[in-house]
């Protein structure tokens, strides 16, 4: 922390010319090492958690026992743990596409139309974000008991859709933002119909930012537990397995889920970005 | 990219918007209602269920409609150790996690603009936790942090902790886990606006004879303003509702109970409806009067 640019150290930047740039706020090597420092210690529990998927544990997999391949091959032998597992996933599938379908179409209506209630309803989208995720499960909970409905699965879909939908309308209108109305009225001028433009000019080229929403829906579906836990009544879904397993110890079957779940989402950014650049790379040499 | 869901400042491109039409409603309507079924109905729903009254000679769980007030004085006074905690702990895991993410931030967003590449992939680095189990990575700093670990066996060996002392279970432990489950929250709008500075104020500061740090205090600072906010919300609001890292089996102990914990006991086990419905209400009425502060600051539109 005390190596940023509050450096005094007057090293000029070895990558620019020396003589034009005196110590523009260069910190040395001080911050690069504070830097990867932080970047280690973000990673440790993940480290953690993979090491100890390969932990050939007797029930609680507190200590390190020996390396076993084992609990990655006959995962779905703890018991309850894959049916949590394919819940979080249907749950987060259906969650996803309710989500991504009504942000998506809020997110054009903002950004492309001019009506009354607008900062109420910007309001509206805003506020799911910025309440304590313990309020929205609580307040969805007494909601179902003063309905009298039975709280199971289809809840939990209800209160994911909800949390969803705002993140969704921000991610998607940023994309609709920076969209070129021209594309369209040329669509138009060319006897389009109102379809036709949607769905051959409109909807592809909004599509890099309807994934990306859709994945965040995903992520943050499937990793909610407090929500959850307030709605799902005796359903599990994979988080709320491990909070009921953290009482008597989690079994490394489930470090298994959560490492390949985590590899899964790597690979996903990864090769995302690659596509970015590549798309970029291809951009500039058109120009 | 996923993260640009967490920077309040994304640009908006006004551009001549066409008039209201039907087209406006129907895109509108479906998502609307639902957020007005689902999360509005559902807030109105908690403050009446806050002053429900109990019924007399009825069973554990079973209350009338009332207006019994009085439930948020003694939910406030039972619970107030708890308020404070949630408050307390919150701020304190959001100031640190400032203090760890700027300088992360700052090194992404300016000093690695020159290598694209080393840009990303620190940033995937710095979003990695979101891809692994929430409950998980706490359970993994319960593991690392528990009695018979290294860290602490070396900590009581250099007497920093006494022979019998713990770090689990400890407020210590809370904010610990708290400041490190939301540090990608801080750093990635603290990036967003921290990328697009212009470095030639900076080098202006220089040529003026700043000093690097009166150049960063008046100069990066205030113009990173906008990520210091709304990464400071993001933090704050997670983290004063949380009751996963305070909860006993995870990094915390009953002495280190937040206000989240208290709402998920009343509701879930004690089937205390009314306090727990109390104590959510008093919860986002704080939370609000933080975000009214914000949306007066920079008006509605900057929101999302």
């Amino acid at each position: 922390m005390t190596a940023l640019p509050l450096d005094t150290t007057n090293q000029s930047d070895p990558d620019h010319a020396p003589a034009r740039r005196p110590r523009r706020g260069s910190a040395g090597i001080g911050l690069p090492i504070y830097v990867a420092l932080a970047l280690v210690f973000l990673l440790i529990p993940i480290g953690y958690t993979f090491v100890f998927s390969f932990n050939d544990s007797v029930k609680s997999n507190l200590a390190w026992r020996g390396f076993t391949l084992e609990k990655w091959l006959t995962v779905c032998n703890e018991p309850g743990l894959c049916e949590a597992f394919g819940n979080s996933i249907l749950v987060g599938v259906v969650a996803t596409v309710l989500a991504t379908a009504l942000g998506t179409a809020i997110a054009i209506a903002l950004v492309r139309y001019r009506f009354r209630f607008r900062s109420s309803i910007s309001l509206l989208l805003f506020l799911p974000m910025a309440t304590p995720e313990v309020v929205l499960g609580a307040g969805l909970a007494a909601q179902f008991l003063a309905l009298g409905t039975q709280k199971g699965i289809v809840t939990v879909i209800l209160a994911h859709t909800m949390f969803c939908i705002s993140f969704v309308v921000v991610t998607v209108k940023a994309r609709v933002a920076g969209l070129d109305p021209a594309l369209e009225e040329a669509g138009r001028d060319l006897y389009g119909s109102a379809g036709q433009v949607f769905w051959r000019i409109t909807f592809p080229l909004l599509l890099p930012g309807i994934l990306a929403a859709a994945l965040l829906s995903f992520a943050l579906s499937f990793d909610d537990f407090i929500i959850t836990n307030f709605n799902a009544g005796s359903v599990d879904t994979f988080p709320k397995f491990i909070y009921i397993a953290a009482a008597r110890g989690i079994p490394a079957e489930a470090n298994v889920i959560a490492s390949a779940v985590f590899l899964l989402a790597i690979a996903i950014v990864v090769v995302s970005q690659v596509g970015r650049a590549a798309r970029q790379k291809r951009l500039d040499r058109l120009s | 990219m996923a993260f640009a869901a967490f920077a309040s400042t994304d640009a908006a491109v006004t551009k001549p918007a066409r008039r209201a039409s039907t087209v406006a409603l129907v895109l509108l309507l479906p998502g609307i209602l639902y957020l007005v079924l689902f999360f509005l109905t559902p807030l109105i729903s908690l403050v009446i269920t806050s002053f429900q009254a109990e019924l007399p000679g009825g069973d554990i769980g079973d209350y009338v409609p009332g207006l019994q007030w009085q439930n948020y004085v003694h939910s406030a006074s039972e619970y107030l150790p708890h308020i404070l905690r949630a408050f307390g702990y919150a701020l304190v895991a959001t100031v640190f996690a400032l203090v760890i993410s700027y300088p992360i931030a700052y090194f992404i967003g300016v000093k690695a603009r020159r290598w694209p590449l080393l840009q990303s992939l620190m940033l995937t680095l710095v979003i990695a936790p979101f891809f692994i189990s929430f409950l998980l990575r706490t359970l993994a700093w319960k593991q690392i942090l528990s009695d018979e670990s290294p860290i602490v066996l070396a900590l009581k060996a250099v007497a920093i902790l006494p022979t019998d002392g713990h770090l689990t279970g400890t407020p210590f432990a809370v904010i610990f886990g708290l400041t490190y489950n939301f540090i990608p929250f801080m750093t990635l709008p603290l990036y967003t606006t921290l990328e697009r500075l212009d470095i030639r104020l900076l080098e202006a500061g220089n040529d003026l004879y700043a000093s690097p740090a009166t150049t960063f205090l008046k100069v990066t600072v205030p113009l990173s303003m906008p990520g210091i906010i709304s990464g400071t919300l993001l933090t704050f609001i997670p983290a004063a509702g949380d009751y996963i890292n305070a909860s006993r089996d995870f990094l915390g102990s009953s002495k280190t109970a937040m206000l989240g914990n208290a709402i998920e006991a009343n509701f879930l086990t004690l089937q205390n409806y009314p306090v727990a419905a109390a104590l959510s209400i008093i919860l986002m009425a704080v939370i609000l009067m933080l975000v009214g502060v914000y949306v007066r600051r920079s008006g509605t539109e900057d929101l999302l």
